[in-house]
């Protein structure tokens, strides 16, 4: 006799990648202590090829024009929450004047975690840097005063703490993806591990 | 150690025995299976048979590079996955298994760091594996663990932790309910308890804290205000309050 799993009958969401469960809460995964960051000694920076740095205090940050964001995260230990809302600068935004020939990015935090993105993945209306979470700061354990946020890849590439991002020329691993990760992370394609 | 991490093994429950009222151990033969280093976990698939699958993450207790993986689940009573593997699942029963995962929470003979684990709850497991190393290396570097649960009833491998050829001695640490004749009341861990049960900033230990997110952050939040530096923190959150 096998034991048979019931489960709970959940009904099929569109929304919901393959291989994801649905939860109400907000787990918090990190791989370190929660840093914890001043705004008065927060930057944020775009570092390029032409050793070229743009670079946003908090004030200059939060002057920039900002978006409300609503979107669905995924997170590749398999939970997904949906509709989240968001606060944020579009990454449009802060690479209106960067001018570089690099396809990569990699992210940097405070805490010194990475992550690696293609820069396509940030464009285009598909990233911003958020600053609010449901209409208040964003929690320190959730990345605040600021993380990346990128809904469509897994959530390990919204980097909690964020602090800047260097263009690179090829795809170079950053914390999780040197750890067995995916490179990219597309849960629509279930990219959870290399 | 080959690493497989896409595949989905079959796991078949060859050994099971209960820890607690509320927890399981559970060991899988895994033909396949890589091995693993101490700290690591798996995903561990269930399917019922319309076809619906849930994934959940566990830690895994046993190391090395046998095709058996040890696992001990604690029973969350509104769970969807949990009861089943602590109440449910019988000798023979498959799961599908994937790993091993998480490449940074785990701690391998060969470092030369003195350890300080913490655990609160079931995240006890993951420490298991590294205490268990550590014996089997006869390594001498320093390696202690600090266990907080609620009564003395909570605890997971209490033999295996007090015996006194450990390598790694184990120091309890009770929040709600205390064995008789115990000194301390119980209440959570504070910094004068952390201060005074783990290893000093001066040793430099590399600290590993695992359990539920609250207590992760309290505690490694205490280690970093007496003076631990952030880069020797690790931790490892398993969902909940
Ligand atoms: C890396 C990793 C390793 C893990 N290792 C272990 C392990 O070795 N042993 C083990 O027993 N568990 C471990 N867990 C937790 C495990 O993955 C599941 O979350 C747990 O078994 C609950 O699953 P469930 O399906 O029974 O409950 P669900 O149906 O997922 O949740 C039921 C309810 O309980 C809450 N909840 C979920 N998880 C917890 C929790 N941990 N504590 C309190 N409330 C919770 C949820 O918010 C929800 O309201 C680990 C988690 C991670 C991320």
């Amino acid at each position: 006799m096998m034991a048979v799993f019931g489960g709970r009958r959940r009904d099929d969401n569109p929304a919901l990648p393959p291989g994801q469960y649905l939860t109400e809460s907000f787990p918090v995964l990190s791989a370190g202590p929660t840093p914890s960051i001043d705004t008065q000694d927060w930057e944020f920076f775009i570092h390029t090829e032409a050793a070229h740095t743009h670079q946003w205090t908090w004030d200059q940050f939060i002057a920039l024009p900002s978006e409300d964001i609503t979107a669905d995260i995924h997170c590749v230990t398999s939970w997904s929450k949906l509709g989240a809302g968001w606060r944020g600068v579009a990454l449009d935004t802060l690479f209106a004047g960067v001018e570089t020939g690099f396809d990569f990015v990699m992210a940097h935090s405070y805490g010194g975690y990475t992550t690696n993105l293609p820069l396509e993945d940030l464009l285009n209306g598909r990233a911003w840097i958020a600053y609010e979470y449901d209409g208040g700061e964003i929690d320190p354990e959730h990345g605040g005063p600021a993380r990346l946020l990128v809904p469509h890849l897994y959530f390990w590439k919204s980097a909690k703490w964020i602090r800047g991002l260097v263009m690179q020329s090829g795809d170079k691993p950053g914390f999780w993806e040197e750890n067995g990760y995916n490179l990219h992370g597309d849960p629509w394609r279930e990219e959870r591990y290399a | 150690m080959s690493r497989r991490t896409n595949a989905w093994l079959t796991g078949s429950l060859a050994r099971a025995h209960p820890l607690t009222a509320s927890a399981r151990s559970i060991t899988f033969a895994v033909p396949g299976w890589p091995g693993n280093d101490p700290g690591h976990h798996v995903d561990v698939r269930l399917t019922a048979p319309d076809g619906y699958q849930v994934v959940r993450s566990y830690s895994i207790a046993s190391t090395g590079t046998g095709e058996e993986i040890e696992l001990a689940i604690d029973r969350l009573p509104d769970g969807e996955v949990s009861p089943f593997l602590v109440d449910d699942l019988e000798l023979g029963d498959t799961v599908e298994l994937r790993g091993p995962l998480g490449g940074w929470f785990v701690w391998r003979p060969e470092q030369t760091q003195p350890v300080q684990l913490i655990a609160g709850g079931s995240g006890v497991v993951p420490f298991i594996a590294m205490t268990r190393a550590h014996a089997s290396a006869g390594n001498s570097i320093p390696m202690q663990l600090l266990y907080s649960l609620r009564a003395p009833c909570d605890a997971f491998f209490r033999d295996e932790l007090s015996q006194p050829s450990a390598t790694a001695p184990t120091t309890w640490h009770y929040t709600r309910t205390v064995p008789p004749g115990w000194s301390r009341s119980a209440g959570r861990l504070t910094v004068k308890d952390l201060k005074s049960e783990t290893l000093p900033p001066e040793q430099v230990p590399l600290t590993y804290i695992c359990g539920p997110t609250g207590f992760v952050e309290t505690v490694s939040r205490a280690l970093i205000s007496l003076g631990h530096a952030a880069d020797n923190i690790r931790t490892e959150r398993f969902g909940g309050i």
